[in-house]
């Protein structure tokens, strides 16, 4: 179907088809329950350590997932298990890498930050913050050098925007035309310190300036928006014209980790975002006046998903801690 | 019918007030929705609804202090059924440990690389006169022949041959694109070095000097020494980061540090610091080819220095196996990098006193060869350890820890250590001197050892 994104004061508008808006509805659906669930098995002492919620974001993932071809790699900091359900990594695996089980993606030996899946070309989730940016340069200097036409998008924070080792690889990737997309996930808060607070340009789309690197502002709750401009991004990147950068406007809605009370922002700001940019009412509602979907229809959808989240939510506590014989596995790889 | 329970908002907290509710029996709730605000004494917290349905009762008073964790404190009358029909939900949401048993079989992952046996070069082999420098540039073509995946990247060793021409030759032959000039960015080229290994290629990372490194350490050990951990085994990262380690001459003090003890204190790195040329040779080749993220030291003083290299096509020294320079029965001395060729210069001269040193060359330091050291101690019952960098939780601070340990009842003096004075290095001529270690210094370690 003819996608082609018009521009019209300045934000982009395209159309979905009525199975692409539901996948979306499914995939961001998905990412809100899993986050409400985990949130909850925090709260009951499942899962411990820090546990950062993508509560609130959901259409970046899902929109940016939809520009990629199979085998393009993705890599994020650690706000990371939105990233990984939308790249096709199971709720069961993530789940039980939260309680630290066996079944988890990392055995449990990685939790909430440190999940991997190289089938579905996710490189993590990283705790230091930047360090997301370099390594997925990195991978994008492997696709380069291979030529074998892969994408990494690399994502990171408004937080991490004024870390010095991602202008290090924007130089990097600029200078040698590296096939990566560069996202940056403005939610205006780097923990509890404002957009306003933190950056003396906020516009973080104009960062990649000094370094000849395009960029755009999109808006980061719309998520066709997010799709077409991650299309554009990602195929200039494919075409070997070098990296792009996407500052994705979004919002958290929740604190920064678990044990954030998030009083550096008012209340009715939390309840604006939450009434007026949903993203996933935002695409409710594109369903329902098109016509593709019933309210009873999406209730249909919602339980399902439930079924999905609970069901991961029990695997999470029935599978097994690892072995004490994981203490000291892993560590080398033997030559 | 469902429990609400009293949540944990921190890892720590283990009760807390309900300060306030905020739905009243008989209320309609939906997931994401706030029911209730708690506090701790760090924090206020609102409480929000996973599941959807009717409240039916409120186990906790509004105000109520010290409610422990996980203590029922509402019930919900579930509107809708939780249970999903159980067969498409184990169609979508294999686990994933399914999904890796269908990947291809993984390499075998330990605690401690094994060290690989010893292989001399058979008796009879030519040797060939070769500087450590050029071992180094000879042991990276090699590989570079023979994978592929192998490249360099640091500053300046393409164009201009390598700060100290240790990659001379190596854009000429193998192209820009597997020999890349970098800008000076220590933190971002190794962080894309990593993340080139991470998807499967072989960097050689070279730092100007491992001073410089220090920009880069973060990747080192958070990015590269900890991801296969992290990953459950699943993403490795073969990379060597290599370069000149300690001090040069007359470079002052944020130029001349030694960095073994550092990175030996890594689990998740090999770390290697040798001696002569064909040391250098077959252990950088072995270290390309390990599957792990590798820490080569060199040393400046060492590269324009020649030694005698087996000429033999595949020249590799297994990783993790100490060498017994020379053999001796009175003392053991322990050394690595160019501190091996004072150990040696001191063996001599405490001969002419009657004193037999044997000296190891340790040349990888993790894993780090006890084996050798505590069977030499048994056989000495003294030992004496030589290390460029400073004292204090040093190469030689593990290996005094490891024989006392490990050969107490052998010993007949306490481990004594050689060392860098306790202060960054100076400038001036004579303060460096009387700074770092020299042959005088451990011929006097080795006497008081000795009671001589």
């Amino acid at each position: 179907m003819g996608q082609a994104a018009a521009k019209a004061n300045g934000k982009h508008t395209a159309e979905a088809g009525k199975e692409e808006l539901l996948q979306y509805y499914r995939d961001m659906l998905l990412i809100r329950r899993f986050e409400e669930r985990a949130g909850q098995l925090y709260g009951m002492g499942l899962i411990g350590g820090f546990c950062h919620l993508y509560i609130g974001q959901e259409a970046v993932v899902v929109g940016m997932q939809a520009a990629l071809k199979e085998g393009d790699q993705v890599i994020t900091a650690y706000r990371d298990h939105g990233h990984m359900l939308a790249a096709g990594m199971t709720a069961n695996g993530v789940m039980a890498e939260l309680t630290g089980r066996s079944g988890g993606y990392s055995k449990g030996k990685g939790g909430s930050m440190h999940m991997f899946s190289i089938e579905k070309a996710f490189y993590g989730g990283h705790g230091i913050v930047g360090a997301q940016v370099s390594l997925g340069t990195g991978l994008a200097f492997a696709n380069y050098y291979r030529g074998d036409g892969k994408v990494c998008l690399t994502y990171f924070g408004d937080g991490a925007a004024n870390q010095g080792q991602v202008y290090e690889s924007f130089n990097m990737a600029a200078l040698w035309k590296l096939p990566v997309v560069y996202i940056v996930e403005n939610n205006q808060y780097a923990m509890g310190t404002s957009i306003q607070r933190s950056s003396s340009e906020t516009h973080l789309y104009k960062r990649g300036v000094s370094f000849n690197i395009p960029g755009e502002e999109v808006d980061g709750m719309d998520v066709i928006a997010v799709r077409e401009a991650g299309k554009r991004a990602v195929e200039r990147a494919r075409a070997g014209e070098g990296p792009y950068l996407l500052e994705m406007k979004t919002y958290r809605y929740r604190g920064h980790s678990m044990s954030d009370p998030a009083k550096y922002r008012t209340k009715e700001e939390v309840e604006e975002q939450k009434a007026k940019h949903d993203p996933i009412e935002h695409v409710k509602k594109l369903l329902i006046d098109a016509g593709h979907a019933t309210e009873d229809g999406l209730k249909e959808i919602d339980r399902d998903i439930r079924g999905v989240v609970s069901a991961s939510a029990e695997f999470a506590q029935e599978s097994p801690e690892p072995d004490p014989s994981e203490l000291l596995t892993d560590v080398y790889i033997d030559a | 019918m469902t429990q609400i329970l009293m949540p944990a908002l921190s890892p720590t907290m283990e009760e807390g007030n309900l300060a306030k509710w905020l739905v009243k029996v008989g209320d309609k709730i939906e997931p994401g929705q706030v029911i209730a605000e708690i506090e701790t004494d760090k924090a206020t917290m609102e409480v929000e609804a996973v599941d959807e349905g009717t409240v039916t009762e409120l186990l906790v008073q509004e105000g109520a202090q010290g409610v422990k964790v996980n203590t029922p404190i509402a019930v919900l009358d579930g509107a809708v059924a939780a249970a999903p029909p159980r067969q498409e939900t184990k169609q979508a949401e294999k686990p994933a440990a399914r999904e890796k048993a269908t990947k291809q079989e993984q390499p075998t992952r330990i605690s401690t690389p094994t060290p690989q046996p010893e292989v001399e070069a058979p008796a009879g082999t030519q040797t060939l006169k070769l500087t450590v420098r050029d071992a180094l540039r000879d042991a990276m073509a090699e590989e570079m022949r023979r994978d592929e995946s192998v490249f360099l990247m640091g500053e300046e060793v393409a164009q201009y041959q390598g700060a100290y021409k240790v990659s001379r030759g190596l854009l000429d032959e193998f192209g820009p694109k597997r020999v890349v000039d970098t800008p000076i960015t220590e933190h971002g080229f190794a962080g894309l070095g990593v993340g080139a290994a991470m998807a499967g290629l072989k960097p050689i990372v070279e730092f100007m000097t491992w001073n410089f490194g220090m920009q880069a350490i973060d990747h080192i050990i958070n990015s590269a020494a900890k991801t296969l951990y992290m990953s459950g085994g699943q993403i490795k990262s073969s990379i060597v980061f290599r370069g000149p380690n300690g001090a040069a001459a007359r470079v002052a003090a944020q130029h001349s540090q030694d960095y073994s003890s550092w990175y030996s204190h890594i689990p998740g790195l090999i770390v290697i610091a040798p001696y002569d040329a064909a040391d250098a040779k077959g252990l950088l080749k072995a270290a390309i080819r390990n599957p792990n993220p590798v820490v080569f030291l060199e040393h400046e003083m060492l590269y324009g220095v020649e030694f005698e290299v087996p000429d033999v096509p595949d020249w590799i020294v297994p990783i993790g196996k100490a060498k017994v320079r020379r053999v001796g029965a009175n003392v053991t001395i322990t050394a690595h990098s160019r501190m091996v060729g004072l150990a040696l210069k001191a063996a001599e001269q405490l001969a002419e006193q009657g004193i037999d040193a044997e000296v190891i060359d340790l040349r990888t330091l993790r894993p780090l060869d006890s084996a050798t050291i505590i069977e030499s101690v048994k056989k000495t019952n003294r030992i004496v350890t030589v290390e460029e960098g400073w004292a204090q939780s040093g190469v030689g601070a593990e290996i005094a820890a490891r024989v006392t340990s490990e050969a107490f009842d052998y010993l007949d003096a306490p481990p004594t250590r050689v060392h860098q004075v306790d202060a960054p290095l100076a400038y001036a001529a004579n303060l460096e001197a009387l700074a770092l270690p020299n042959v005088d210094k451990i011929v006097d370690a080795v006497k008081a050892v000795t009671y001589r």
